[in-house]
């Protein structure tokens, strides 16, 4: 056993509003640079969507991600040592601006420098490579929000192998539904990046298990923006290296969570250390496709289990991290109450970033109904919607509403399940279990013997459900953020010069990044 | 003209090789991150693919042809005593040759016309591109106009250029050489010298240790089975890796 520490982080989808505060949050940090402006290490996408870059998820055109070879031993689908080396002067499977979108901003001079004249002035729209006026064909969300539609939702990759009706259903206009999908670096425990990089400028931090690129290292032969599945190693054309999310190295290192994380307003997320066994890193990601999530969530280890604490301590993991590993709301949601679940884990890449898939467009139906009926049961000067359809949250037929789920579940389950769809179904369960179960005790509508038989479907107990629901509804910051303390004899930022880097282009750069050369 | 030559001959190998090494080896210690080349990948791959990859392919083979031709001098002259052979290796460098041209001059044509290209395009890569145009046209002549190059480079440059590196320069031979093979010289010599100003130093970082490095890369800033160990002396250094 090789354990290792891991920031892991968890979010709740059925939480996300889409608002891409997050999004920002991270851009004011580190994207607002030339030749960064079109990165987004943290964006949020609208499934079902075709996301950013465009189709990201279709990795016959992109080639990310590791393949599974005959002798049972994985390579990366798009490079690898000897391909990787013969591809360098030209590589097939890079994808160009146009697959992201073109930065733009707008000629504001314009406005008020503008000489008099008959029509009003406009701010035009500017490339911000080229500073020349374009047409703004593809932005950072452009299928925000565009559910249903054919260019954008009808695209997505996940609709692979759902049948033409289940497709058509989904589609329909009164039946469309849609979540967010926020997603940033998964900082893999078998991270294709890492292995795609000729030059070794990628790696994996020990102490954290942070992906970071050693941009002085980084030569920019693109590799593992093609290696990356999720596609969060970005070129940066001014600079000429590839730049990824960093999980706000500087800021955990303080003590502070994420910026991300900090700042995203339906709390969605969560941060916490994993332990983990760094000897079954491989055996885990060649597992076959069926126990690919069950073999991943192995590895992660109990840290509460004295043989663990023995060895982490051989391994030079810190009291403090280990016991905030005890604390993890990331270890409570994946592997003590089995509700975390990675994204694409048919990725082969092990990522250490949790979904908790989301229950509303699951669960939320349309029936048919006499709104006379429902006008009768409200208050006589409340104001109702005149319609014969009803959206209907009630939890009547119980584990129905999740059989007969408006969106398909073999959909989320090619988000989450490497396509089984009794994971996904299993997590949902346990969301709709909790919200009866809370029912019961607030509302009182349901009766006890129902919402106990319920969490006893799902083996959850009334306690466990009291603790899912805190930690998903009540939940403060320093729940949500078990941050390991401060390591001054670990931390890199403490050990250096601050002055050294003051007024400088960003953490370890003493010179511009012009290149000119 | 004796020192005209003697500028040429003898002066420009050893300012082009000094400037060389010294450039290349300080720019990699004081500005290492720009030790790269600026991949314009990004904004166009079909033209980049019918440019970068028959230059590069060609000069790479160029390359070692020179290197091979420069150090085993009499391997080149027995392989050539057979005419077959030596129309082989002659052929083929025409061959690699062409490749290179075409593949630079779709590259200096990408380069010139795509706008997103030109941004990202400094003075120096337009200087260099020019310099390996004019360089391997030369080449291109002197393989045509003054045959078999790969036979008289090993009798006459070989033991040249074996001259300057061993620090007892004898350039009489070159002196009467043809102009087209001198300016060939002259031009190489100029790249040479400005390889520390350009994007040429990306070859000297090919990074071919991927091939015996493990896939999976883990850095501890510290040295973990140390660093709580109270009895370790406390070190402002930190470990490479462990």
């Amino acid at each position: 056993m090789n354990v290792r520490s891991q920031i892991s982080m968890l979010f709740h989808l059925d939480k996300c509003i889409g608002c891409h505060t997050c999004s920002i949050a991270c851009k004011n940090i580190w994207t607002d640079r030339k030749g960064a402006e079109y990165m987004w290490w943290n964006n949020v996408e609208t499934k079902p969507g075709t996301g950013y870059p465009t189709k990201w998820e279709d990795q016959s055109i992109y080639k990310g991600g590791w393949k599974k070879n005959n002798d049972e031993k994985l390579s990366l689908k798009s490079s690898g040592k000897l391909k990787g080396l013969t591809n360098i002067f030209h590589n097939p499977h890079l994808p160009l601006m146009e697959d992201y979108y073109e930065p733009w901003t707008y000629k504001y001079l314009d406005l008020i420098e503008s000489p008099q004249q008959d029509d009003q002035p406009t701010a035009r729209p500017i490339s911000l490579v080229t500073g020349k006026p374009i047409d703004i064909k593809a932005g950072p969300n452009w299928d925000d929000d565009l559910s249903g539609t054919p260019e954008y939702a009808r695209k997505d990759p996940n609709l692979e192998n759902l049948s033409p009706a289940e497709q058509e259903a989904m589609f329909q206009l009164e039946k469309m539904a849609m979540f967010y999908l926020p997603r940033i670096c998964n900082h893999c425990l078998n991270p294709a990046c890492v292995a795609s990089c000729p030059s070794g400028a990628i790696y994996k931090r020990g102490e954290d298990g942070i992906v970071l690129i050693n941009q002085n290292v980084c030569r920019g032969w693109r590799m593992c923006v093609t290696a990356c599945p999720y596609k969060k190693s970005y070129y940066n054309w001014h600079t000429g290296k590839s730049e990824k999310c960093v999980l706000c190295y500087p800021r955990l290192e303080a003590g502070y969570a994420p910026a991300c994380m900090h700042s995203c307003v339906g709390r969605i997320r969560y941060l916490g250390v994993l332990l983990y066994d760094a000897d079954k890193i491989e055996e885990a990601a060649s597992a076959p496709e069926d126990q690919l999530i069950a073999r991943h969530l192995d590895i992660i280890l109990d840290p509460f289990d004295e043989e663990v604490i023995q060895k982490a301590k051989e391994n030079g993991i810190a009291d403090s991290t280990i016991k905030a590993a005890q604390n993890s709301p990331v270890y409570k949601f994946v592997k003590v109450w089995g509700m975390g679940l990675p994204l694409h884990p048919e990725f082969r890449t092990l990522p250490m970033l949790f979904y908790v898939p989301p229950l509303l467009p699951v669960m939320a139906m349309l029936s048919e109904t006499d709104h006379k009926e429902q006008a009768g049961k409200l208050d006589p000067i409340a104001k109702f919607w005149e319609r014969s359809t009803l959206y209907d949250t009630s939890i009547d037929s119980f584990w129905g509403t999740i059989d007969k789920a408006r969106f398909p579940i073999k959909y989320m389950a090619n988000l989450f399940g490497c396509g089984d769809e009794e994971i996904v179904k299993d997590v949902l369960k346990k969301q709709l279990a909790v919200r009866a179960h809370r029912r019961n005790t607030t509302v009182g509508d349901i009766k006890k013997e129902f919402s106990e038989k319920i969490l006893n479907d799902v083996h959850l107990s009334a306690e466990i459900a009291d603790d899912i629901y805190y930690l998903t509804s009540l939940a403060k910051f320093d729940d949500r953020f078990v941050i390991p303390p401060a390591h001054r004899e670990e931390a890199l930022e403490m050990i250096e010069n601050t002055a050294d880097t003051k007024g400088s282009t960003g953490f370890g750069f003493k010179e511009t990044p012009a290149r000119g050369l | 003209m004796t020192a005209y030559n003697n500028f040429f001959f003898i002066g420009l190998p050893y300012i082009a090789f000094v400037i060389f090494f010294v450039g290349s080896i300080y720019r990699y210690r004081s500005r290492k991150f720009t030790y790269s080349s600026l991949s314009s990948q990004f904004f166009e791959t079909r033209k980049l693919y019918w440019g970068s990859l028959p230059f590069h392919w060609g000069i790479v083979f160029l390359f070692f042809g020179h290197l091979t031709a420069f150090s085993l001098p009499e391997s080149v002259l027995l392989w050539n005593q057979h005419p077959a052979r030596l129309a082989v290796l002659e052929i083929s460098a025409f061959v690699f040759a062409l490749l290179t041209l075409v593949g630079l001059s779709n590259l200096f044509y990408r380069r010139m016309t795509n706008p997103k290209v030109r941004i990202v395009t400094s003075t120096m890569d337009i200087i260099l591109e020019i310099l390996l145009l004019i360089q391997i046209i030369l080449g291109l002549w002197v393989a045509y106009g003054y045959r078999w190059g790969s036979s008289w480079f090993s009798i006459i440059l070989t033991p040249y250029l074996h001259s300057i590196f061993l620090f007892e320069p004898k350039a009489d031979a070159v002196f009467a050489l043809p102009l087209a093979i001198q300016l060939h010289i002259i031009t190489g010599f100029l790249i040479i010298m400005i390889v520390p100003f350009t994007r040429l130093v990306h070859f000297l970082v090919y990074p071919l240790s991927y091939l015996w490095r493990p896939y999976q890369k883990v850095i501890w800033n510290w040295d973990r089975k140390k660093i709580r160990n109270a009895s370790s002396p406390w070190t402002i250094f930190k470990p490479k890796n462990n």
